[in-house]
């Protein structure tokens, strides 16, 4: 089982491993797949400057599940990631269990590092959309992937998340400098939390307990903590895959196997080049999305489908806003149950499309969520702060 | 029967900016093969695109030079088809929200004036090259195009024959031109159209089947695939010698004939939609109206007031609004000296010629109007003589530093003298140097007189003035 798809020699400590939809330019950068095996790229991620000014070590590249697309880490190219019990882990996720490293740096695209965090207990924060440079990482769902941070204690994650927090030239999207401070500097307010009730029916009884038991922690510190009903919110799990895979599809359209990359070797015209270059080096979910998304995209469907996306993205954001003007976080699971193994895949290709009823509220509205605790807490724009409090009290309460 | 021309152009014209439209690589045309390029516009995966201010600006000014009106959220999406010109394949273009909308554009022709209606302007980013080696069965892309912005003017079916198009094509070039949009260049690709046509009987309402000629980059071809098509389509539909089928088709002008490249059927699904990588872009009342106080007056409004208000001639006025750097270089200079006659002949004949002698076009006039200006009121003053003017004006075409006209004079002798004793002095020493001449002049031989004047000339390095040494000379020869 391959954890490190690259590794460092002679690192220091403290110690950060980046997933391998990171670029760097010392080390290879796979984004899980063979389309990309070997690949160098020409410059390094903006994040990496600051986490080397911020004193932290590149311990290597972590094994990812194929353009980040998956829930339950099982499309790498590499390899599937297990746990000891052999359940479907993801290589960041064990790699800071073990101690090997400090904190792991991901790319969020559609929430598996929050799986993996909330099955390894650990803590994980995907930012406020914009607060942190996306300049070289691997595109795949741009307009809700967000480069993230996971650790096994709450101060570490805020640490390191603190150290690569802040505007970029490079990105088009990132924010302008003071509200990405706002990140850092915005004070912590922890009243009063609620339980998504509609988002709660389906979980295993391990997860319920795990949610139990950070409803009694925060209680005993005295939040109020309530439980609600909003239905609005599974939509996002049909809007983010359609958005998800249609902006896929098109990101991973630039790896035709001309450039760089993946080449077959059998072709005579330039389409068959590009079909099985593409055929050859695409693992399934990667495949199935391109499929999904370029149907989605066209013309026939671009209206009915993914234009409905869009709105239910506004939807989504809007029954946030009504929600967080109540209350600090939202709590919700980061997924039906914690263990997936090989098996349960094979069985059902759909579970990472499937287990998004969890994770996609989050990346479609790009607010911050905070996994502690094994469950996931959802703040409005820029409080992180208020969720690191929550995972604080959390933490405590173990 | 008889039958009319639908035409509708879609005009694709390169911008005048430095940098390409999403990274800091040179737009500039030519260079070494893929010598502009960088991760970003090659492609690679982790670069995002920045828009280019700039581009936006010229997209606007553009919009408002058609008369169309401006889109204040303007948005960027993406085209996706692959062909291996296009590194990311796709392009970055605007479908939902372009800059400009609804414009009008009035030319004239030999039928009269008439409206063309803008359906809409959008920006967005031009291919690479293929260059296809034959002795090794190869092809090769150059990415130094890649990302050079580009805006595409979409006309409405409002044109009806190739010299109504033609007309079009040469307002567009005028108005883009004077606005420093585009050096709008048909043969270096900076300017090129798609012409959709059909054909139908005359007064009918209905479209005939609509045919798109593409990439088409000068007027000549342009014109004879027009008639080509419209023969051809009028042939198909009286004679029945082939079936109309809504395609592309590719002109051969060598051939002088067109080829379907591709139908309907087989035409591409592309897939546009929202980039998220590019905030929309919010055009506030300082951007708009800052870019609204910068549009120059219409070339042909100029052109009346040289007329009118300058009393230039109709044939200087037509010479100078024909460019830009031309009208700049006239105002500036006008303004410093006061006569625009004398600054038009200045520009017209001297400037013109020592471009013509460089190679160059009237639009790459980089000179500066008020130097210009000094130098022809040091001229007209009679401090500097013409002659020695024109070297000065030489040397401001070729010095690297600006020129200052009058310094210029001082340091290098040119400034005509008062001194009659200097005069004199020449005269006395041409003339006793030459009886012969002086004799021949005596004998009735006029012409004779040139020469000593000519070497007086030269010895005073022309810095007299020629009336004054003309009237002395006479004097002293009189006087021998």
């Amino acid at each position: 089982m391959k954890l490190y798809l690259a590794k460092n020699e002679n690192v220091t400590s403290p110690a950060v491993v980046l997933d391998d939809m990171i670029l760097t330019s010392d080390l290879p950068t796979t984004g899980g797949s063979m389309m990309l095996d070997n690949y160098m790229s020409l410059f390094g991620a903006d994040i990496i400057e600051k986490l080397t000014k911020a004193g932290y070590a590149i311990a290597g590249k972590a094994n990812v599940g194929e353009f980040g697309i998956d829930l339950v880490g099982e499309t790498s190219y590499y390899g599937a990631v297990t746990d000891d019990k052999g359940n479907l882990s993801s290589a960041s996720a064990e790699l800071v269990k073990s101690g090997d490293v400090l904190a792991a740096i991901g790319l969020d695209v559609n929430g598996a590092g929050r799986r993996a965090a909330a099955m390894n207990g650990l803590v994980y924060v995907k930012p406020t959309y914009g607060t942190v440079s996306r300049y070289g990482t691997i595109p795949a769902a741009c307009s809700g992937e967000t480069v993230s941070v996971s650790a096994k204690t709450v101060s570490d994650c805020k640490a390191v998340l603190a150290s690569i927090v802040g505007h970029d030239d490079k990105d088009g999207t990132s924010l302008p400098e003071e509200k990405c401070e706002l990140v850092k500097t915005s004070a912590a307010s922890l009243k009063k939390v609620a339980v998504i009730k509609s988002l709660t029916k389906d979980i295993d009884a391990d997860t319920a307990a795990k949610l139990d038991a950070v409803k009694a922690s925060l209680t005993a510190a005295g939040v109020t903590v309530e439980e609600i009903d909003c239905d609005v919110l599974a939509y996002a799990k049909t809007a983010w895959g359609i958005l998800m895979c249609a902006e896929l599809c098109n990101n991973v359209s630039r790896y035709d196997g001309v450039k760089y990359g993946h080449r077959s070797e059998n072709y005579k015209t330039i389409g068959e080049l590009y079909t099985n270059s593409r055929t050859e080096a695409f693992g399934e979910l990667t495949k199935t999305a391109i499929l999904y998304g370029s149907e989605t995209l066209s013309d026939d469907n671009y209206m009915p489908v993914y234009d409905k996306s869009l709105r239910i993205r506004r939807v989504i954001i809007e029954a946030f806003a009504s929600l967080h003007a109540e209350y600090d976080a939202v709590i919700i699971p980061a997924s039906s149950k914690a263990a997936y193994t090989e098996a349960d895949i094979n069985a059902n290709k759909y579970i990472s499309f499937d287990e998004a009823l969890y994770t996609a509220p989050a990346s479609i509205s790009g607010l911050p969520s905070v996994v502690a605790g094994g469950v996931q807490l959802i703040g409005k724009a820029f409080s992180e702060n208020t969720l690191f409090e929550a995972a604080k009290i959390i933490e405590e309460g173990k | 029967m008889r039958y009319e021309t639908v035409i509708g152009l879609e005009v694709h014209v390169e911008l005048a900016t430095e940098s390409k439209i999403f990274c800091s690589c040179s737009a500039k045309f030519g260079g070494e093969q893929n010598d502009h390029v960088c991760p970003a516009c090659c492609g690679m995966p982790g670069m995002l695109p920045v828009v280019n201010k700039h581009v936006v600006d010229l997209g606007m000014t553009a919009g408002m030079m058609l008369n169309c009106d401006i889109n204040r959220t303007t948005t960027f999406d993406k085209k996706s088809y692959y062909y291996p010109d296009l590194p990311c394949s796709y392009q970055t273009t605007q479908w939902f929200a372009p800059v400009a909308v609804n414009g009008l554009v009035d030319i004239e022709t030999s039928k009269g004036k008439k409206s063309i209606r803008i359906k809409q302007i959008h920006m967005e980013e031009d291919a690479g090259k293929l260059v296809h080696d034959d002795w090794t069965d190869t092809s090769l892309v150059d990415f130094n195009r890649t990302s050079v912005p580009l805006i595409e003017i979409v006309s409405q079916p409002d044109l009806s024959s190739a010299e109504e198009v033609i007309a079009y094509l040469e307002r567009l070039r005028s108005l883009l031109r004077f606005a420093k949009v585009s050096d709008c260049r048909m043969e270096q690709g900076s300017m090129r159209c798609d012409v959709n046509l059909s054909v139908r009987p005359e007064g009918s309402d209905k479209l005939g089947v609509r045919t798109e000629m593409k990439n088409m980059n000068s007027l000549t071809a342009i014109t004879r695939a027009i008639e080509y098509e419209v023969a051809r389509h009028i042939d198909a539909i009286e004679n029945g010698t082939e079936e109309l089928v809504q395609e592309t088709r590719r002109w051969d002008d060598v051939k002088g004939k067109s080829y379907a490249m591709r139908n309907k059927e087989t035409a591409g699904d592309y897939r546009y939609f929202p980039d998220p990588n590019i905030m929309p872009v919010v055009i506030d009342d300082a951007w708009y109206n800052g870019i609204k106080a910068s549009l120059p007056e219409f070339p042909e409004i100029k052109r009346a007031r040289y007329i009118d208000e300058l009393g230039l001639t109709e044939y200087d006025a037509d010479l100078l609004t024909a460019s830009r750097a031309f009208c700049d270089c006239f105002e500036a200079a006008y303004e410093v000296c006061g006569s625009a006659k004398e600054v038009a002949n200045w520009l017209i004949s001297d400037c013109m010629n020592i471009l013509n002698r460089k190679q160059m076009t009237v639009d790459e006039l980089k000179l500066d109007g008020k130097t210009l200006g000094e130098l022809i009121k040091l001229c007209m003053d009679g401090k500097v003589n013409r002659g020695n003017a024109k070297k000065i004006l030489m040397e401001m075409f070729d010095s690297e530093t600006p020129i200052d006209p009058a310094a210029y004079a001082e340091a290098n002798g040119f400034i005509v003298s008062n001194d009659t004793g200097k005069m004199d002095e020449v005269i006395k020493a041409a003339v006793a140097a030459d009886p012969k001449a002086v004799a021949d002049f005596k004998g009735g031989k006029e012409k004779a007189l040139l020469a000593i004047f000519g070497k007086c000339m030269k010895e005073l390095k022309g810095n007299c003035d020629p009336q004054k040494l003309r009237e002395a000379l006479l004097k002293h020869i009189d006087s021998l």
